[in-house]
């Protein structure tokens, strides 16, 4: 009926949602992390909302991801268990800012103000999907999306425009990430197939949004947006810094251990 | 008030009689100090126990097998956080800041529950903390429901409810574990081994031994003995384990017909003292945690209230200027 399933293949559709799903698991193990070691017990809390927010996201796009596989391969065993916990880490496909360490309170701050800004746009577009389940993960994760991006604006705020420590540890913070942030606007031959097939968003036509909205908060912090011309990508190739390893190998290990165990 | 012309014997027996015919003792009344620094110790014991209690837990939740049981864990610690807050509020209605509870949990002075000084090893660990742990903990707050203090009293239904989900949640970790694969099996039944006595050991010692238990009982703060609760926390075990078909640890316990519960093997007492008095595997690196986490977020916090205070300069400056 649609041309785009003539186009797309269903393997691309699973690549796409995997790499989605990599994403959010990535940022939500390492928002996780801060569980009891916050700078006071309401944001433990709200730092652990968020990282469940995530984790949630992620589920979702793995469990489509399965979907298709098992649809895909005739079998009925493929669960988003499979994505998360039986991939090595040059198949994981997530933006390696996700990746990068946890790092403090300000790094882990800035690097979430340039996610969550970036979510609420992709997924403004991913809600026009054709591909329906794409499109009503999209319309789930937005509404968290938008209280992610008050969150971390209100605390890009008080930590750019609060003591002279709190405003350096900042600063370096977005100097020390922000040549991550250009591959979030890249798109490969995978994406791009899915772009003409109308399942995938053009992510090249985010970044001018994005950064309009987040250098006027930047700005409003007092801080200063970071003018270095520093570009690393490779994450949806798999071409990871040496963080997700370790990243995996504790996430992994139990479930390694045990092969074909239920939990 | 009138409250002003009464001597203190004639509060105290006014409050005593409040007691007596089981009203709650609210923030604004008159209390006897005594009781007022009983509750300050055991509210804020709670507390610490909640927020020290999500160390063991929160190492797991990176490694959790399956990302539902990560989902499930990770709700879980949250809601301990949340427990944590309502306490130390509840207890800031006794006058004392939080501030002030924390530094004294970080110098040792104020203690949390002493099973959090046992160290979380494997995924096992996380069915059994749940199940035992906070099954534990659950018979002991079902009965604090009814406790005298009114905010204490009221946190207890809110947090009694989460808390069974809880145990729940640790049951279905050791089910999942007892039907699987050998090792899976051996896991649990390790964790049963490790956690059951020490999950005794949380009701504190024997009624005679125990050092708050009689005026806590006379003023309502604790309705059941501490002898009371874990004989009907064993006796709710037993046929947990059974299920489970695992190994009970206790060897020596038996059905006793004429009291109709199960006379129970003794607790290595000795074991306990070691661990409160600092001879856990964990006692250093939990309070050490806490006091990193507290100190590395100290610019954190000041730099809130340098913005508070710019925002509220800024607002000053914009009114005068209009």
């Amino acid at each position: 009926m649609t041309s785009s399933t003539e186009i797309v293949s269903k393997q691309d559709t699973i690549d796409y949602a995997a790499r989605l799903g990599d994403d959010a698991i990535v940022i939500g193990h390492r928002l996780s992390e801060w569980v009891s070691k916050a700078p006071f017990v309401e944001e433990d809390i709200a730092l652990g909302n968020v990282a469940l927010d995530f984790l949630g996201h992620a589920r979702m796009y793995y469990t489509y991801a399965a979907k298709l596989s098992n649809e895909q391969n005739g079998t009925n065993d493929i669960t988003e268990d499979n994505f998360a916990y039986l991939r090595d880490e040059r198949q994981f496909q997530n933006h390696l800012l996700h990746e990068l360490h946890k790092g403090d309170f300000a790094y882990s701050t800035a690097r979430q103000l340039l996610i969550d800004v970036y979510n609420k746009y992709f997924l403004e577009q991913l809600k026009n999907s054709s591909d329906e389940t794409l499109a009503a993960i999209a319309v789930k994760a937005a509404k968290e999306t938008k209280y992610h991006c008050r969150r971390s604006k209100d605390w890009t705020l008080r930590l750019g425009d609060g003591t002279s420590e709190s405003h350096e540890r900042m600063q370096l913070a977005l100097n020390d990430i922000w040549g991550y942030s250009h591959e979030l606007f890249e798109v490969d031959e995978l994406e791009q197939r899915l772009v003409d097939a109308g399942i995938a968003v053009d992510c090249t036509l985010l970044k001018a949004d994005w950064l309009k909205e987040v250098t006027a908060i930047i700005e409003e912090a007092t801080l200063t947006v970071p003018d270095q011309d520093w570009v690393v990508s490779g994450g949806r190739q798999g071409y990871h810094t040496e963080h997700l390893g370790h990243l995996l190998t504790e996430m992994q290990f139990v479930h390694r251990s045990h092969p074909g165990a239920k939990w | 008030m009138a409250e002003y012309n009464k001597s203190e014997a004639e509060l105290e027996a006014v409050f005593q009689q409040k007691i007596d015919s089981e009203q709650k003792i609210e923030p604004k009344d008159w209390m006897p100090a005594a009781y007022r620094k009983n509750l300050i110790r055991q509210m804020s014991q709670h507390a610490h126990s909640e927020i020290i209690g999500m160390q063991p837990e929160g190492n797991w939740i990176t490694r959790a097998p399956s990302l539902r049981r990560k989902t499930v864990l990770l709700s879980k610690v949250q809601d301990e956080g949340g427990h944590g807050l309502y306490l130390y509020s509840a207890t800031e209605t006794l006058g004392i800041a939080r501030s002030e509870l924390i530094a004294a949990l970080q110098s040792g002075q104020a203690k949390y529950a002493s099973i959090f000084n046992y160290p979380a090893q494997t995924w096992g660990d996380m069915g059994a903390i749940g199940w035992l742990v906070d099954g534990a903990a659950i018979v002991n707050q079902v009965s604090l429901q009814r406790t005298s203090y009114g905010p204490y009293s009221r946190g207890m239904v809110r947090i009694c409810k989460e808390e069974s989900f809880h145990q729940r949640q640790g049951y279905v970790i050791m089910m999942e574990l007892a039907k699987g694969t050998p090792a899976q099996k051996q896991m649990a039944q390790d964790s049963l081994n490790r956690f059951y006595w020490p999950s005794l050991m949380m009701f504190g010692p024997h009624d005679s031994e125990s050092a708050h238990s009689a005026k806590s009982m006379k003023w309502k703060i604790k309705r059941e003995t501490n002898d009371d609760l874990r004989q009907k926390f064993i006796d709710q075990t037993v046929p947990q384990i059974a299920y489970l078909g695992l190994e009970h640890p206790d060897k020596d316990l038996v059905w006793n017909e004429e009291k109709g519960q199960h006379d129970s093997g003794e607790i290595d007492w000795d074991e306990f003292y070691a661990v409160i008095n600092g001879n856990g595997h964990s006692n250093r690196q939990r309070i050490q945690h806490h006091v990193k986490a507290h100190e590395e977020g100290a610019w954190v916090r000041d730099a809130m209230s340098a913005y508070q205070q710019k925002k509220l300069q800024r607002k000053v400056n914009a009114e005068t200027a209009a």
